[in-house]
């Protein structure tokens, strides 16, 4: 992965100092709440329902044992002994105080990390494909350039007041685990017909209020240009992005209002401009960071295992959990090892800092120290010998984190919603913990099939639920918790986004209605279709009429 | 208003012109606002002297460009400091029209923004508040490492790295 | 309805309800009751001071319930900051320790 050197150093040691004297003359009244707040989420610090809300940074999903262990201590030391892992690969902590927030910098900075721009209206953390660099179907892989974008983006001077947030993920592969499709900037890197990598560049995709699916405006872009092109999205959406109406702010709105058409005619007008200027991503500066994604040392192991085999034999349930959890990896004798932070009756994507110090510990001895963030809350160990599954598997056990649910109905997305969110109308991690417990059988969920399903507790949907299978909104309806159904959405490459099933369910109703949905899939699927193939071929319809039919 | 030019307080040379002043005062230095200059324009220019225009985010640089040789002032508009509109104003100003004059940041201008206005292309600085000027002395100097190219002048981390 | 004060202490960001005199109190049942009018207006008028004075942030408003010795905020979201996340029974007020 990638190291800081001296200059990333100086930058987040250097933040940190500047954090600290903000916190000071905010304490000290020299700066109001009002010029205050902008500055302290810029550092990823929200003021939340309980306490303040730290918001870390994960670059693109990666994450070495070391930090992980310093993400445990900090969870120990400045929280309640547990972080959260986020829709956008980053970790939260709920339960941080402003004033103990510049030592926690300073110690997030020794560890090369930090929470600048995890939120405020800029440039937020570039996310990717989690298995990036090591699946088998992965035509090129993104990281170098998401360090690359990383650097551009952090502290640009023209970009950090923009109209909104701005998200920008990566992906490498067909199939997209990185839902660009709903991102401010979706790049999807793939190769020419010379066999040069090239972008293909998306633009408009967002979810929220009014959800879009993004717009390619360049089919091919080669990566020295990269960075201009960026520089003039940024600057076209900067200058003529709506500011009076915060909820028509985001690129999305500006490339609906003006047309995908003409957005990309602004865009490529402003890049004539930049192309071949300062913004040009040298070869030799690409061939530099992607020296640190150069493959770990890996041991030549034929594919075909037989002792993994042999063991899968033995036991069922690591049988089950290989089947399920382990995908393909490149390399022969290797597999990715997904592993689930999603435990029936347990707040999805959350980890003790016991569990964190553990996973750092396995990493160590697994994957090469290295682990990844994945945006459905989940954690990744993208380089494991195949006949070391077993020895993993048996300690993800005794760390309750070797559920066997990996893309099945149990491996939901759920946000903090209203037990810790100052956004959120209504509470999500009970419905998810009662869903998951439903379907707590594995028998069960292996039965449904692979179903995503996205939780939200308010319309600004960091829970992703409309680009759920089955997508839940939570709704405050007169003082009353309602929970609103959608179906069919889907975050991958051939995205789209959820219909709402009729009118809500009361946080009792909602979790009967789950399985009159999939009881209904059941019944209607053929050939082995998924969940999301049967909506997409019977439609609403019968859906909706066995939901509402008691009514 | 204090004004903050290279680092230290500056006395403030520009008469600003009442942007409803229907008539423009004699004298030089006027600074005014874009609709007063498109109306005296010839008037102006006619009487000779060195002129700045005062610009609303509204208003890009573009709309000015084929004026900039009157210019050795462009005041850019901060209605709120959230407002980052001006921040691409100023660049394209410097990078984009080559303007030499000074950029002056005016409006809702705190401290805590004066590094990102500067990278941008302001020089000048009209304080909102009243902080103290050894304040906005330390604002330049919280951060120098800098990922992004502008017209600053600043040796990038891509520059330093290659010269170690 | 009966309305209290309530915000985010500003070092920590703990949830405080204003109390007697210019005191915060971590427990919604400590907290100055009034009616609305007045009685409200001046408690609001205190808050607003203190906020000034870099005490807290967001003070506000709200409707409660009382019974008894318990005061019990009508809406969902202030019931959920007076008392902690509901899912974790054991942290926030509810555990004792905030």
């Amino acid at each position: 992965m990638y190291r800081y050197d001296e200059f990333d150093r100086k930058l987040v040691t250097e933040r940190a100092e500047q954090f600290g004297r903000q916190v000071e003359h905010r304490l000290s009244g020299k700066l109001s709440e009002e010029q205050f707040r902008p500055l302290r989420l810029m550092n990823g610090l929200y003021l939340q329902l309980h306490a303040y809300m730290l918001r870390i940074n994960v670059p693109y999903g990666v994450l070495s044992s070391t930090q992980m262990r310093k993400l445990a201590d900090i969870g120990r030391k400045y929280d309640k002994g547990y972080g959260h892992l986020t829709t956008r690969q980053n970790m939260q902590f709920n339960w941080i105080k402003l004033e103990e927030t510049p030592d926690l910098l300073r110690e997030l900075a020794s560890v090369e990390m930090h929470g600048i721009q995890s939120s405020g209206n800029c440039i937020r953390n570039t996310t990717a494909d989690e298995h990036a660099g090591v699946a088998a179907d992965e035509v090129e892989d993104p990281r170098v350039y998401c360090e690359i974008i990383r650097q551009w983006s952090t502290l640009h001077p023209e970009f950090s007041f923009l109209p909104r947030k701005f998200k920008i993920a990566v992906t490498g592969s067909p199939h997209d685990r990185a839902a660009v499709k709903v991102h401010d900037i979706g790049l999807i890197l793939d190769r020419d017909s010379s066999g040069h990598p090239i972008f293909e560049v998306i633009v408009g995709g967002g979810l929220g209020r009014t959800p879009f699916i993004g717009k390619t405006i360049r089919e091919e872009l080669p990566p020295s240009e990269l960075l201009a092109y960026l520089e003039a999205i940024l600057r076209v959406y900067n200058r003529f992005g709506r500011r009076d109406n915060k909820y028509k702010a985001r690129i999305k709105v500006l490339v609906h209002e003006t047309g995908a058409e003409e957005f990309r005619r602004l865009v490529d007008e402003e890049y004539a401009n930049l192309k071949g200027g300062s913004l040009d991503v040298p070869q030799d500066e690409i061939d530099r960071i992607d020296a640190y994604f150069a493959p770990p040392d890996y041991a030549e192991l034929p594919d075909e295992c037989a002792a993994l085999d042999a063991k899968m034999g033995e036991n069922a349930d690591f049988a089950e959990w290989v089947d399920q959890n382990v995908a393909c990896h490149k390399q022969p004798g290797y597999a990715i090892a997904n592993i689930s932070v999603k435990m029936p009756g347990h707040a999805p994507g959350d980890l003790s800092s016991d569990q964190m110090d553990a996973l750092a510990d396995l990493a160590d001895r697994f994957s090469f120290g290295e682990m990844r963030v994945t945006h459905r809350q989940n954690i990744v160990f993208t380089d494991v010998r195949k006949d070391e599954l077993y020895g993993l598997w048996q300690d993800l056990v005794k760390l309750e984190l070797a559920a066997a649910n990996l893309n099945l109905i149990g491996d939901v997305i759920c946000c903090p919603g209203l037990d810790y969110c100052a956004l959120a109308n209504a509470r999500s991690i009970p419905v998810a913990e009662d869903i998951t417990k439903r379907f707590a059988d594995l028998k069960r969920q292996k039965e449904i099939g692979p179903l995503e399903l996205n939780m939200s507790g308010c319309i600004n949907a960091c829970g992703h639920h409309h680009v759920g299978n089955i997508g839940i909104l939570g709704v405050d309806k007169k003082g009353e918790e309602l929970y609103q159904l959608t179906l069919g959405g889907c975050s991958h490459e051939d995205a789209s986004l959820g219909v709402r099933t009729g009118p809500g369910f009361t946080v009792d109703d909602i979790g009967p209605a789950i399985e009159t949905v999939l009881d209904t899939y059941v019944e209607l699927r053929e050939h082995g279709e998924e969940f999301i193939d049967t909506y997409r071929r019977v439609g609403m319809d019968p859906f909706k009429e066995k939901l509402y039919a008691a009514r | 208003m204090p004004l903050v030019k290279d680092g230290k307080l500056a006395e403030d040379g520009w008469q600003k012109v009442d942007p409803e002043a229907t008539s423009m005062p004699s004298g030089d230095r006027l600074l005014v606002t874009l609709d007063q200059w498109t109306e005296h324009k010839v008037e102006l220019c006619k009487r000779g002297g060195a002129f700045g225009v005062r610009l609303s985010p509204d208003h890009g640089p573009e709309e000015i460009a084929d004026d900039l040789v009157h210019f050795d002032l462009v005041a850019l508009e901060f209605p709120a400091f959230t407002d980052g509109r001006a921040y691409s104003h100023a660049r394209l100003l410097r990078e984009r029209y080559g303007f030499e004059g000074e950029i002056r940041a005016v409006g809702d201008v705190a401290l805590e923004q004066l590094l990102f206005m500067h990278r941008s292309g302001f020089d000048a600085f009209e304080i909102a508040s009243d902080s103290a000027v050894e304040d906005w002395e330390t604002a330049f100097a919280d951060i120098d490492v800098f990922y992004q190219p502008t017209a600053d002048g600043r040796e990038t981390a891509l520059q330093a790295r290659r010269r170690s | 309805m009966p309305q209290v004060i309530i915000a985010n202490r500003l070092t920590d960001g703990r949830v405080v309800f204003l109390a007697d005199g210019d005191a915060w109190a971590s427990s919604v049942n400590d907290a100055r009751v009034e009616e609305p009018g007045a009685g409200a207006d001046e408690l609001l008028s205190i808050a607003q001071r203190l906020e000034a004075q870099q005490q807290v942030v967001g003070a506000e408003l709200i409707d409660v319930s009382v019974d008894g010795g318990e005061i019990l905020p009508t809406k969902p979201r202030e019931a959920i900051r007076a008392t902690g996340p509901t899912n974790r029974p054991d942290l926030g007020k509810q555990a004792g320790n905030e």
